[in-house]
């Protein structure tokens, strides 16, 4: 097992630099997830450590060891790609065998390791056949098996579960989870979806525009977002954002805010913001109550019933959309008034150069974090 | 009633078809015929429909040349050609298709504009050099002239094949340990075995109907079978059932061959048009 270090990494290609500078210290058996809109640079960043594209500046480090210039079998590394890349012409064994054999170990040997990760991944039926006989999950497997036969320090996942349907990436995702547990080796994983990231993640790097963004747990990045960008991108439905302007500070040091028709007093610990001063009210839809009598008024534009949870698209008096998750069994129609309470503890505030303002109090879940 | 509107479409888009490929292999099957008729029955005009075959031109044609002489040239020239240019043409392209520069869209385009410079452009500084080089009337010459005027089209078959191949198991191949040799023979070349294939085939073809500089740079020693057939047309007058008789020798053995390999031939030169 390996630990994983980034230093100021940078990519340059055709004078547009794509990475920015990237650092980041992966620990043993962690699990790092890198997130991003596309374009943000999270599978160039992979495919640099894999050894796939060139490192412009700066130094990668795997096991306290400078591998830049390292070819990528060497390096330890194993990665899992989108397509699979799996050799056609090859059967399953033979490609899980390829790079074993190339590194010139003894038959007996491969045997024996091929036959302990086709029994891991169930895929021990299927030896002899070839990709184009096997169903995408089945492809996926030997991706993956392919990946671990070599026993890698560290494993790479390019977007492995894009090219699933929305079942079996569930099913995926638990097996990966799980085989990640048993297997305990550090691994990096590229995704879009947030879902992947949220529940898989030991640790979430959220890259934009070839930057860092924020790092952090799950549940910081989804409690406690640096930026406006990292709030926007994390959640599903995103958090509501309204522009609003400073009010002023209520004698308990909480803050007033104030956006459109809404004011709501806010736990804010950073001083330093002038009345007045632009800002942008964040609040993710489940912290707004339904509340006959709240002080927020709304019209409901849409209603969205998922079954287990209700989603309100609600029209605030000055225009603004915002939307409301509330509980399954919610009645309100569309065109009906509403009346809502936002729950101050877990309202956001950003400046107007979109960073976030500390809160006096944390989320329960992160106090020990 | 629109079922029997496309049936009837189908058959006469049969019927059109048959009838061009009849068209263009007509002169094929009147030689082939023509080489059986005595010389009187070959020149008729109007042509007889009905003839009583005669081996006679054949045996002239073999009791003048040897034919073994020639067709061996032309086997071991068109074939030894066709393995040197995919020799040079398989990491060519594998360079240009996925190692490209800034200008390799232009060295391509480039390759293939010397294709369309007339051979005849080129005789003499050839000639000079082959003269100089002491590859007159050798097969080494003939081979390295074939090989390098198909050198081209087997670059830019070669290359759009493997455009076709995902880099992503390159990569893979890479990850694995692979060594660009490696990488090349153990992952490339199987998966784009049906291309390369198919070059090969269309490099064989052009080499054995190649006629310009096989005449006017071999005489005896190494002409192949496109000399054979100029040697019947000779200028002491025409005959035609003896021309027919060894040209129908000449171009058996490809056809035999083509006919084939006419599957493969078709994939790869329809290769990327479809899908």
């Amino acid at each position: 097992m390996a630990t994983v270090e980034l230093r100021n990494l940078r990519k340059t290609y055709l004078s547009e630099e794509i990475i920015k500078g990237v650092s980041l210290v992966i620990a043993e058996r962690e699990f790092v997830v890198f997130v991003g809109p596309s374009g943000c640079g999270k599978s160039t960043l992979l495919r640099m450590i894999a050894g796939l594209e060139d490192i412009s500046a700066g130094d990668l480090l795997i096991d306290g060891k400078r591998v830049n210039d390292t070819e990528p079998a060497r390096r330890g590394v194993a990665m899992v790609f989108q397509s699979y890349a799996l050799y056609p012409h090859m059967n399953v064994y033979r490609n899980m065998e390829f790079s074993l054999r190339l590194a010139g170990m003894p038959e007996a040997e491969r045997r024996q390791r091929i036959g302990d990760v086709a029994r891991i991944l169930q895929l021990e039926a299927y030896l002899d056949h070839k990709p184009g006989q096997l169903s995408g999950g089945q492809r996926q497997r030997v991706a993956i098996g392919r990946a671990i036969v070599r026993n890698p320090k560290v494993f790479l996942f390019d977007e492995p579960l894009s090219n699933l349907d929305a079942a079996l990436r569930g099913q995926m995702r638990v097996e990966l989870a799980s085989l990640h547990r048993r297997l305990g080796a550090t691994t990096i994983y590229v995704t879009h979806d947030q879902v992947e990231a949220m529940t898989m993640a030991d640790r979430i790097v959220v890259l934009n525009r070839g930057v860092v963004e924020q790092i952090g747990t799950p549940l910081e990045l989804y409690h406690r977002p640096h930026n406006l960008f990292v709030a926007r991108f994390m959640g599903s439905p995103p958090m509501n954002l309204l522009p609003a302007t400073i009010g002023s500070r209520a004698p308990d040091e909480s803050m007033q805010v104030r956006a459109g028709t809404i004011s709501v007093s806010i736990p804010i610990r950073q001083a330093g913001l002038e009345a007045g001063a632009a800002a942008t009210l964040g609040i993710r839809p489940e912290h707004i109550l339904i509340d006959p009598k709240g002080t927020v008024q709304g019209m409901v534009e849409v209603s969205e019933r998922l079954g287990a949870v209700t989603l309100l698209h609600v029209r605030l008096p000055d225009g603004q959309m915002i939307v409301v998750q509330t509980g399954g069994d919610n009645t309100n129609r569309a065109d009906t008034p509403l009346r809502m309470t936002f729950e101050e503890e877990h309202c956001h505030l950003f400046d107007a150069k979109g960073m976030a303002l500390p809160r006096k109090v944390d989320h329960p879940l992160l106090s020990d974090a | 009633m629109a079922r029997t509107s496309t049936r009837l479409r189908h058959a006469a888009t049969g019927i059109v078809a048959w009838a061009i490929a009849l068209w263009m292999f007509f002169p094929i099957l009147w030689m082939f015929l023509s080489g059986f008729k005595s010389e009187p029955d070959a020149i008729a005009t109007p042509p007889h429909l009905f003839f009583s075959p005669t081996f006679s031109s054949y045996r002239d044609v073999f009791a003048r040349e040897d034919y073994w002489h020639f067709a061996t040239n032309s086997i071991v020239i068109s074939v030894m050609a066709t393995l040197v240019a995919l020799l040079v043409s398989i990491p060519a392209a594998y360079a240009m298709a996925f190692l490209p520069g800034p200008r390799t869209r232009l060295t391509l385009l480039w390759m293939l504009s010397t294709r369309m410079l007339p051979s005849v452009g080129v005789l003499v500084p050839i000639y000079l050099l082959a003269r100089a080089t002491g590859l007159l009337d050798s097969r080494t010459g003939l081979i390295l002239i074939y090989m390098l005027t198909n050198l081209p089209i087997t670059v830019w078959m070669l290359y759009t094949f493997f455009r076709e191949v995902p880099v992503p198991i390159l990569e893979a191949g890479r990850m694995d340990g692979a060594t660009r040799w490696q990488e090349v023979t153990q992952v490339l070349m199987p998966l784009a075995l049906p291309g390369i294939a198919s070059t090969g085939l269309l490099s064989l073809i052009l080499c054995w109907n190649e006629t310009f500089w096989s005449l006017n740079l071999t005489s005896s020693v190494a002409a192949p079978l496109t000399t054979f057939i100029a040697s019947f047309s000779s200028p002491e007058g025409l005959f035609f059932a003896k021309l027919s008789a060894a040209s129908t020798l000449a171009v058996a053995p490809i056809m035999v061959f083509g006919w084939a390999s006419q599957k493969q031939l078709v994939r790869g030169l329809t290769f990327g048009a479809v899908k």
